[in-house]
Parts: structure tokens; C-alpha cells; sequence
């Protein structure tokens, strides 16, 4: 079960970040602070794996974006690596190449994609088709929506 | 530069990102957020009621906020208030804000509960999904209280939509780790594993993570999933990557639920059912096969894919330890791993090989492969994969590759990154030890030690090589002359001063008739050390100059001239001081006689082992059968101060002197009460011992100390302390008559082949008893081997001139010699799984006798002598405790977990220990406890 996934920038400023066990706020600022610089410190042809703690890491740069994620010991490092890369192509279909600007602007359509693919830290859907059937039925409400309240707005409802 | 915002995209929202981003100081951006904060508190304080909107907008704002690292305090209830909007984009950021802001003991949970509650049976799924993704992500005890009958039922449901299912699957995963108790046992049982069939890939790999969890509850009622689990698997390995259209993940049909699949049969032994478990290991065969073909592409996702399924596979194959085919195959497929030009391929197969090489099946062919793990050691760019070869090398030594290993091991500390060196040196010295054919070798490798990484190296290692020096008298002048030698070296650690001022203080004549290394030499090569040296090595060096004094008469006034110098003599240090001036009398006043019989050799340590493996509790299971520890051995320089000044050399294990101390003999009445003041019981009949003496003596399984048996006459009472492999029973017998009881006497005995297990000296007891008086008895005992039975204690006197007689047994059992052992739960798991054959492993189910109270649970398992451990069991209301059991002859690690099923009012515990039987002794000791 994955504990948490973190997003973070080459600075290390925290992008997204999702908790999937109950932590302390004290605790998970400090979590944040100590991956980020120890994941920063690394050089780029080292093991995407690490043990921390009782997890183990596992992380991937995608541009100027760090990913990582913490999972626990049974848990299969290089499928969760893929976890990582199939979300870095959901956010890539949605937002149509994505950078870290999209992440940052659209902050919450981050988190929905997430919430596509896991929920409560365990792989949800692993089929791109159905999350991005599944996320463009979102914003077609959403769509819907704010005609409506457009035509609301003139008083054409 | 603002990128375009997708949807309805909220532009003040957007904008206020960018005036953010656009901050030139941190300073700016605090004043551009506390701007925004103060306004929105303004509009949601406002007389003008917002719409959802503009709610929406606000509170999103208040969660990128958040994002930046500020705390929020307010605008929960707007966003709760979001959730009974209809819209759903409103709803949703409703939902998102409480998930990530809003903790579950918030006081707007009910009103919270109440929303998802309205969500969960809209008609639309997307609405549903939402409630269940809060749920999930909140998954508080309250929540499963309140959902966790409905989500169920939607899990089965036919009429439920399938992206509704892997949501509820997942949910009632989250529910189910807070509170076991959210699925019962029974109806559900088939209707959850039947999920394994269903048609949509999605479902099935949603609820393989749900019946993983709940197998790992309770085996046996989820037994029926291993035959589907296995079919579902080989349907997918066999399928073509066109097959499974979009669950084909870059060429690789359906790995995430491949690997579910696979990890869910490593929760069983392998299938009993021939035809299963041969079609189980086809599968297996089919993904080692794959790994030989040729890639279906070149991007990396596909070859991580594809080895994650065989990874998955490859510890299954571990896991079931059973076919020496698969096992081989996997080794080698690990081998070709190793040298693979993706690091985090060559990590993983480090990291499983090290599980393999645990397997008699696969050691050797584990071993095939040393040359190469050596090379990783000296390759590896990465330190967490050096760290990775370490282990593997630990892992794979045995006695014919030990003087390799060891030797690599030693030449790469000599580089060795900071962080791993004290580990290290503790693995060395351990297999040092462990393998060593000839002392002499390992004297040298410990002096390396010293030498390479003396910071490292711990009092444990220092102490043990001594132990082993002055207690194997064939290597005693090989270690005087090489730590003469090393002391050469013109700037040494000082862990070799203390080691070598030991051992030639002990064993220097050894090598006093070599012209090199006359007493004169050696003292003054000792002594040009002392000055750089902290005051407790030099204490250490006292010492041995007094050794010197009687070893080597000759050289006795060089060294008074040393003892009587101010600045040991006079020393600010009152230990140096002390030592100094005890020193220098004892060489003026006494004859040589004397001098002899005090300063004599030191006797042969007692064979206790080795505390360095308690160091390395990493790997405590490894040791194998030789390795012994002790807790801590006694700074043994210190025993000649005690020797000189006509102390007892204290022998530490056996003087419980900061124990409870133990009521002396003459004791009147009060302390006979004061001792026993739990006693319940009411008077029994008089001679003979009831029944009840039986349930008493089991009382003691969880605890030390209280009565043993009582009847009108007389009243037992038991203190015992133990550590490592010894013990000390204080044993009380009170008379509660007014007439003197006469003839006095106890036997305490082991019979049969418990007396090869188990030793036990009693102190002789007086053989009157006087009236309400109560005596006292000492009873030492050690553990020679893992022992079943309790040792006889009878007990016979006169009483109104008839004589009694009783037959008890002393509360002694295996688990008294518990070492508690603190562990996290990467290495509790992996030792669990580790001792995994059957002949490991006790089970027992059984109905609780006892109210199931966790806490009177926890207290009597730590009774028992195990560490309790908590947070490693996924399931909160599981035990988890690990321990060490000492004997004389060996460790036995054992491992335990009790599983609690309220509902049922039932248990299941289960022992693994690394003895065979053992598990099964602890079994039979604790379950009657609950």
C-alpha cells in the first residue's frame, strides 16, 4: 500500500502532495523536508529505490518535476515506479504536455486525476482509456455546468 | 505566464496563483497571502451570501494556500457546506478540501458523514464514487461505523456499476484496516472472492488488494481464492498483450494485477491440490520463460513491467521454498540481473538473492555468484546498492567462502561510507567468529578491524576477542605477538591499546623471551600510548602494569616509578588514582606470593556468547545454532580491582542486586503479607495439595512473581527474575499455622531428560519453620536447551506429627529466558518469512476463556517475555511480538501474532521460531492464557 506520494520541484517546493495514512501535520512537514533534500542530493544515474525508515522510496524526475512515492516492504518497487510513470501520462494526455506550470495552475485537477488511479493508496484503474473516459465525463459536467449558470446569469433559465 | 486553465477554470483563483509566482521576496508572498487570507475571511464573514462559486473559488484558494506551506484555520465549513451543493464541480472541491484539510476528529465529521451519506445513494455514480473516495481517504473509525454496512453490498451488488465496485473495493480495503470488524466473517466470504472472475480486469485488480488484506486476517476462510487466484494468473500470462486491449501496460498483459495475483498466494503455502499447483507452477515456468525472450520494446516501462511481474514470481517461488528447479531458474535469472545495466535492476536482485541464499535449496547456487556481488561492492556507484551487496555477502558466507568474504568485506570498509561502517564491522566480526577454523584468523581479522575502522568498532567486538583470547589457550601467544606488532604501528587506535594492553597483561610472557619483545620493550611500548589515551584506558593500562609486576619482576621499578608519578597518583581522576595507589602498595607490601595469587591469569570466561550479535539485531535469525550473546559483559578490567581489594569478582548476570530485592529470612508476618498480599484464595483442605495448585503454577506463564500454591498450612510463594539463560528463584514458604513446622525439607528436581536441558541448584532451606514465620530459599537455574517440562519441587514436614507431603512443580518455562527484541517491520516480515517451513511454524485457534481486552492482552504478552510491536501489523487490533529465546546452547529466535476476532469471541495465534518444536512449546504455554 503506497503511504504517500509527493510531488516536488528541483527547488524542492512541494507541488502535490497526498496522504494516504494518517500522519501528524508536525510529521508530515518533516517527512516533506527530509525526502526532498535527501531525493535532491542524489545523482541522476543512481537506483530509483531507497530504504527509509520502515519504507522504501521510490522516486523518478519527469523534467523539472520530482515524483515520490513511499511504500511498504512487500510492496513491488518497479510496479509502483510504473505507478508513477502512468500517472505522469494521465496528467500528460489531460493537460496535453504537461509541464510543471499546468501542476501548479491546475493544482486540483491534479488531485483528481490521482484520485482516478488510486484510492486509499492501492491501484484503483490501471487502464489509461477508462481514467481519461472517466475525467473528460468530469468536465463535461463541468462544462455543463457553468452554461448553465451562464444562461442563469442573463436570466435565460 | 499563465497556461491555460482547463474546464470552467476559476480566473481569480488563477490569478492570484500568478501574483503569487510573480512575489519577488518571501516576504512579498506572505504579504500577498495574508492579503488574500484577510479577504476571504472578510467574504465568508460578509452579510452577503455567497453562491457556489464563489464559495468554490475561496476555498480552493485556501487549499493552494495550504499546498504553499501555510496552516489554515477556517473556511471548512464553507467547504462542507460545498458538499450538498448539486453541482458537481462544486462538490468535488468540497470533497477535495476535506480530504486533504479536515481530520477526522473534526467536530464537522457528522454533518461530513451526513453528506456522504446522501451521496452514496444518489443515482449517480459519479456522485457515489466522490462519497467513497472521502471515505476512503478519511477512513476513520467513525466512518466505518457509519458505512460500513452499506458498502459492502455494493461491492456484491449486481445492479453496481463497475467503476462504483473498484471504488468500494478499495474504500472497504481502508475501512477494513481501521476496523476488522466492518466485513463479517461468512456470508460475505464467496461473494468477495468471486470478485477474483469477474469480467472487468479494473474490479478484479481492486478487489485482489481487498481479499489480500482480508486473507491475511484469517487463511483458512479465504482459502477458496488460491484456485482462482491461480487461474486468473495463468489466464493473463498465457493471454497475448493484444488480448487484454487497454490492461496491456507497454507489451505487458495486466502487470499490476499479475503481481496482486502473485502476492496474494504468498499469504498461502503452495497449493495442496495437485492440478492447481501444477498449473501454478506453469504460470511460474511461463513468466521465467518470458524474461529469456527478446524485448517487445526498448522503453524502459517495458522492461520494468515485465520484471516486476517476475520479481512478484521470483518471491513466490522463495516464499514456497519448494521446487528446487524454480529455485535455481530464479537464482540464475537473479544473476543475470547483476551485472544488468539498470541500477535498479541490479538492487532488486541483490536485494532478492538475499533471500534465496536463506534457502538450503538455493544457497550454493547463490554462491555461484559471489565473484560478482564482491565486484558490486567495489563498483557500485550507489551507496544503497553497495549497502545491498553487503548484506547478499552476509547472507551467502558459510564456512568454505568465509576467509573470502570476510577478507573483501575488511578491504571495503577501508572506503566504506560512513553510514554503513558500524553495521559492517559488527557482520565482520560476526562471521568472523562464526566460520573461523583457526583462531588465529580471527584474531587477525578483529586486530583489521581495529585498525581499518577502530571508531566503529564497539565495546562488544573489544570485549569478545579478549573473551575468546584469554578462553582458547592454543591462540593466546599468537595474539600476544600480533597485538605487539600492531601496537608498533606509530599512530594506533586506541580500541587496540585497550585490546592489546588486555591481552599483554595477561599473555605477555608469551613472548617475553624474543629479544624484541623483552618486558621492557613491551612495557615501554604500552606506555608510549598511555599519555594520548582517556582515562579509562588508562585505568586499563594500570592494570596490566601490575600484571607486569608480577609477570616480570625484573622491570618492577620502572614501573612503581610510572604508578608513583603525580599525575596517575594524584590524578584529577579518582578511578586512576585509586588504581594507582592500590597498585603501588600492593607491589610494596606484599610478598610475591600474594602477589601471584592476586594478579593471577584470568580464569576462562563462562562460554556465554557473543554480544555483538545482540547488536545486529538486522539479522539475529542468521546466526545459526553457534552464535550465542549475553547482554552485557562486565568491563572485566574492573575485576581486578575487585580482586585486590578482596572483593568477589563480581559475576554480573547472576547478582540481581538492582533487582527487587528479596525479603530476608527473619522476616516476620508483615512481609509474609506484604509478599503476598494478592493472595485470593480462601483456605484449603490441609495435606495434600488440591487441584488448585495445578492453575496456580500456570499463572506463572505471564508472570514472576506470587503464590504457588496455599492451603491451610502452608503457603508458597514464588520471586523470579531471569536473564539471557539464567534465572534466580527466590522461594518463600510461610507458615500460616501457630505451630512450629518440623523436618523441613525440599527437593527440587529435574527428571528425566529435562535434566540434560534444564540445571538447577537450590540453596539448603532450615529445617524448622516457626510459627507465622516465613524462610526463604534460592534457586538458580540455567537453560541448557529448549525444554518442554516444569522441574518437581517436593516439598515434606511435620505438622501436628503428621508428616505432608507436596508435590508442585516450579513455575519455570521456555519462555522465561526471553530476550525481548525490538524490531521494525521490514525485518519483522522479513524473518517471518523467512522461518516459513512447517516444522517452524505452531497455529492454534481457539475460543477466548478470558474477556478480550487488548490491554490485559498487551500486558500478558509482554508478561510472557516477548516485545510487543506496534504498528506492524496492518490490522491495528493484532499482536505482534518477537523475542529471543536464550539456552546455553543456543538462540532461538521465535516471532508471534495474535490475531483477535471480537465477533467471534475466538483467537488465532500463531509462532514461528527458528527451532524446530520450540513454536510449538510457546504455543501450548500462552494460548491457555487468553
Amino acid at each position: 500500500m503506497m503511504q504517500f506520494m509527493l510531488l516536488f520541484s528541483r527547488q524542492g517546493k512541494i507541488r502535490l502532495q497526498k496522504w494516504y495514512a494518517a500522519f501528524p501535520d508536525k510529521v508530515k512537514k518533516k517527512i516533506m523536508r527530509e525526502l526532498t533534500t535527501l531525493i535532491l542530493s542524489r545523482q541522476s544515474k543512481m537506483c530509483s529505490f531507497l530504504e527509509w525508515k520502515d519504507l522504501k522510496i521510490v522516486y523518478k524526475r519527469y523534467a523539472s518535476l520530482h515524483f515520490c512515492c513511499a511504500i511498504e516492504q512487500d510492496d513491488n518497487e518497479l510496479l509502483y515506479l510504473e505507478i508513477i510513470h502512468r500517472y505522469v501520462e494521465l496528467l500528460d494526455k489531460y493537460f496535453g504536455s504537461v509541464c510543471e506550470l499546468d501542476i501548479i495552475f491546475n493544482f486540483e485537477k491534479a488531485y483528481f486525476i490521482l484520485d482516478e488511479l488510486l484510492i486509499g493508496g492501492e491501484i484503483q484503474e490501471t487502464s489509461k482509456k477508462s481514467i481519461l473516459k472517466a475525467l473528460a465525463a468530469q468536465d463535461l459536467l463541468q462544462e455543463e455546468e457553468a452554461i448553465e449558470g451562464a444562461l442563469r446569469d442573463i436570466g435565460l433559465v | 505566464m499563465m497556461p491555460a486553465v482547463r474546464g470552467d477554470g476559476m480566473r481569480g483563483l488563477a490569478v492570484f496563483i500568478s501574483d503569487i509566482r510573480n512575489c519577488k521576496s518571501k516576504e512579498a508572498e506572505i504579504k500577498r497571502i495574508n492579503k488574500e487570507l484577510a479577504n476571504i475571511r472578510s467574504k465568508f464573514k460578509g452579510d452577503k451570501t455567497l453562491d457556489g462559486y464563489q464559495k468554490k473559488k475561496y476555498v480552493c484558494k485556501l487549499l493552494f494556500i495550504f499546498l504553499l506551506g501555510h496552516d489554515i484555520d477556517f473556511g471548512h465549513m464553507e467547504a462542507v457546506n460545498l458538499l450538498s451543493s448539486n453541482k458537481y464541480t462544486e462538490k468535488q472541491i468540497g470533497y477535495l478540501f476535506i480530504s486533504v484539510l479536515v481530520d477526522s476528529t473534526s467536530d464537522l465529521m457528522k454533518l461530513i458523514i451526513q453528506s456522504i451519506k446522501n451521496d452514496l445513494s444518489s443515482r449517480n455514480p459519479v456522485h457515489v464514487n466522490l462519497a467513497l473516495q472521502c471515505i476512503a481517504n478519511i477512513g476513520s473509525k467513525e466512518m466505518a461505523d457509519s458505512f460500513g454496512n452499506e458498502i459492502p453490498k455494493l461491492l456484491v451488488s449486481g445492479d453496481t456499476m463497475d467503476t462504483v465496485k473498484q471504488s468500494a473495493a478499495l474504500c472497504l480495503l481502508r475501512l477494513f484496516r481501521t476496523q476488522p470488524d466492518v466485513i463479517p466473517s461468512g456470508e460475505w466470504t464467496s461473494r468477495i472472492i468471486h470478485l477474483l472472475n469477474d469480467q472487468h480486469m479494473g474490479v478484479v485488480t481492486a478487489a485482489c488488494s481487498l481479499i489480500d488484506a482480508l486473507v491475511k486476517r484469517n487463511p483458512d476462510e479465504y482459502k477458496g481464492c488460491i484456485s482462482l487466484a491461480v487461474s486468473r494468473l495463468s489466464r493473463i500470462v498465457t493471454a497475448s498483450y493484444t488480448d487484454l486491449q487497454d490492461y496491456t501496460y507497454y507489451f505487458v498483459p495486466a502487470p499490476w494485477l499479475s503481481v496482486k495475483l502473485l502476492r496474494l498466494l504468498q499469504n498461502y503455502p503452495p497449493p495442496d491440490d495437485p492440478g492447481v499447483k501444477g498449473r501454478l507452477n506453469e504460470c511460474l515456468e511461463t513468466i521465467l520463460n518470458k524474461a529469456q525472450e527478446p524485448p517487445k520494446s526498448k522503453k524502459v516501462q517495458h522492461s520494468n513491467a515485465k520484471n516486476s511481474v517476475l520479481f512478484e514470481a521470483i518471491s513466490l517461488i522463495i516464499h514456497s521454498d519448494s521446487e528446487p528447479n524454480l529455485l535455481v531458474r530464479a537464482c540464475n535469472q537473479l544473476g543475470s540481473f547483476l551485472s544488468h545495466r539498470e541500477t535498479n535492476l541490479r538492487y532488486l536482485a541483490l536485494e532478492s538473492m538475499c533471500l534465496l541464499a536463506t534457502s538450503e535449496l538455493s544457497h550454493e547456487a547463490v554462491k555461484k555468484h559471489q565473484e560478482t556481488v564482491i565486484n558490486a561492492l567495489k563498483t557500485e556507484r550507489d551507496v544503497s546498492v553497495r549497502q545491498r551487496a553487503v548484506d547478499l555477502l552476509y547472507a551467502m558466507c558459510d564456512k568454505t567462502n568465509a576467509e573470502e568474504i570476510v577478507q573483501e568485506m575488511l578491504h571495503y570498509l577501508e572506503t566504506a561510507d560512513y553510514s554503513i561502517r558500524e553495521e559492517m564491522v559488527l557482520k565482520v566480526a560476526i562471521l568472523a567468529e562464526k566460520y573461523a577454523a583457526d583462531y588465529t584468523w580471527y584474531v587477525d581479522v578483529i586486530l583489521n578491524l581495529i585498525r581499518i575502522a577502530g571508531d566503529y568498532v564497539s565495546e562488544e567486538v573489544w570485549y569478545r576477542v579478549i573473551q575468546i583470547v584469554v578462553n582458547r589457550e592454543d591462540v593466546q601467544g599468537y595474539a600476544a605477538k600480533t597485538v605487539f606488532e600492531a601496537l608498533q604501528a606509530p599512530a594506533c587506535h586506541e580500541n587496540m591499546v585497550k585490546v592489546g594492553g588486555y591481552i599483554l597483561g595477561e599473555f605477555g610472557n608469551l613472548i617475553a623471551g624474543d629479544a624484541r619483545s623483552t618486558p621492557i620493550i613491551q612495557f615501554r611500548l604500552l606506555h608510549s600510548k598511555f599519555h594520548l589515551c582517556s582515562p579509562m584506558t588508562r585505568a586499563l593500562l594500570l592494570s596490566t602494569y601490575v600484571k607486569f609486576i608480577n609477570l616480570f619482576s625484573e622491570i618492577k621499578g620502572d614501573i612503581q616509578e610510572v604508578l608513583k608519578a603525580d599525575t596517575n597518583i594524584r590524578s584529577a581522576d579518582a578511578e586512576l588514582q585509586q588504581r594507582a595507589s592500590e597498585y603501588l602498595n600492593l607491589s610494596r607490601m606484599v610478598s610475591q606470593d600474594v602477589l601471584a595469587t592476586v594478579l593471577e591469569e584470568m580464569p576462562p570466561f563462562p562460554e556465554r556468547e557473543s554480544s555483538i550479535l545482540a547488536k545486529l539485531k538486522k539479522n539475529p535469525w542468521r546466526q545459526g545454532d553457534t552464535e550465542h550473546k549475553e547482554s552485557k559483559m562486565p568491563p572485566a578490567i574492573m575485576n581486578h580491582t575487585n580482586d585486590i581489594k578482596g572483593g568477589v569478582a563480581a559475576d554480573d548476570i547472576l547478582d540481581f542486586k538492582a533487582s527487587a530485592p528479596i525479603p530476608d529470612r527473619q522476616g516476620d508476618q508483615n512481609i509474609l503479607h506484604d509478599v503476598f498480599s494478592s493472595i485470593s484464595n480462601g483456605p484449603q483442605a490441609a495435606h495434600l495439595p488440591s487441584t488448585s495448585h495445578v492453575d496456580n503454577l500456570n499463572k506463572f506463564v505471564c508472570k514472576n512473581n506470587g503464590v504457588l500454591f496455599e492451603n491451610d498450612i502452608i503457603q508458597i510463594g514464588i520471586k523470579a527474575e531471569f536473564r539471557q539463560n539464567l534465572g534466580r528463584l527466590g522461594i518463600f514458604y510461610g507458615n500460616k499455622t501457630t505451630m512450629p513446622l518440623q523436618g523441613f525439607s525440599t527437593q527440587i528436581s529435574c527428571s528425566g531428560s529435562l535434566a540434560l536441558k534444564l540445571m538447577v541448584q537450590a540453596k539448603p532451606v532450615d529445617p524448622v519453620i516457626e510459627a507465622g514465620a516465613q524462610i526463604q530459599q534460592l534457586v538458580n537455574v540455567e537453560s541448557i536447551d529448549d525444554f518442554k517440562e516444569h522441574p518437581g519441587l517436593v516439598v515434606t514436614f511435620m505438622y501436628s506429627a503428621v508428616q505432608q507431603r507436596l508435590d508442585l512443580k516450579l513455575p519455570v518455562t521456555l519462555n522465561k529466558f526471553f530476550e525481548p527484541t525490538e524490531m521494525n517491520s521490514e525485518s519483522f516480515f522479513s524473518r517471518w518469512k523467512i522461518l516459513s517451513t512447517p516444522s517452524q511454524e505452531s497455529q492454534h485457534i481457539f475460543k477466548a476463556t478470558k474477556p478480550m481486552d487488548p490491554e490485559a492482552t498487551a500486558n500478558k504478552l509482554t508478561g510472557f517475555g516477548m516485545q510487543l510491536l506496534p504498528n506492524i501489523d496492518p490490522n491495528p487490533d493484532n499482536f505482534v511480538c518477537a523475542g529471543i529465546i536464550h539456552s546455553r546452547n543456543q538462540q532461538v529466535g521465535c516471532l508471534l501474532r495474535l490475531e483477535p476476532n471480537k465477533q467471534a469471541q475466538m483467537y488465532r495465534l500463531t509462532i514461528r521460531a527458528s527451532k524446530d518444536t520450540v513454536a510449538g512449546s510457546l504455543l501450548e504455554l500462552l494460548y491457555p492464557e487468553f
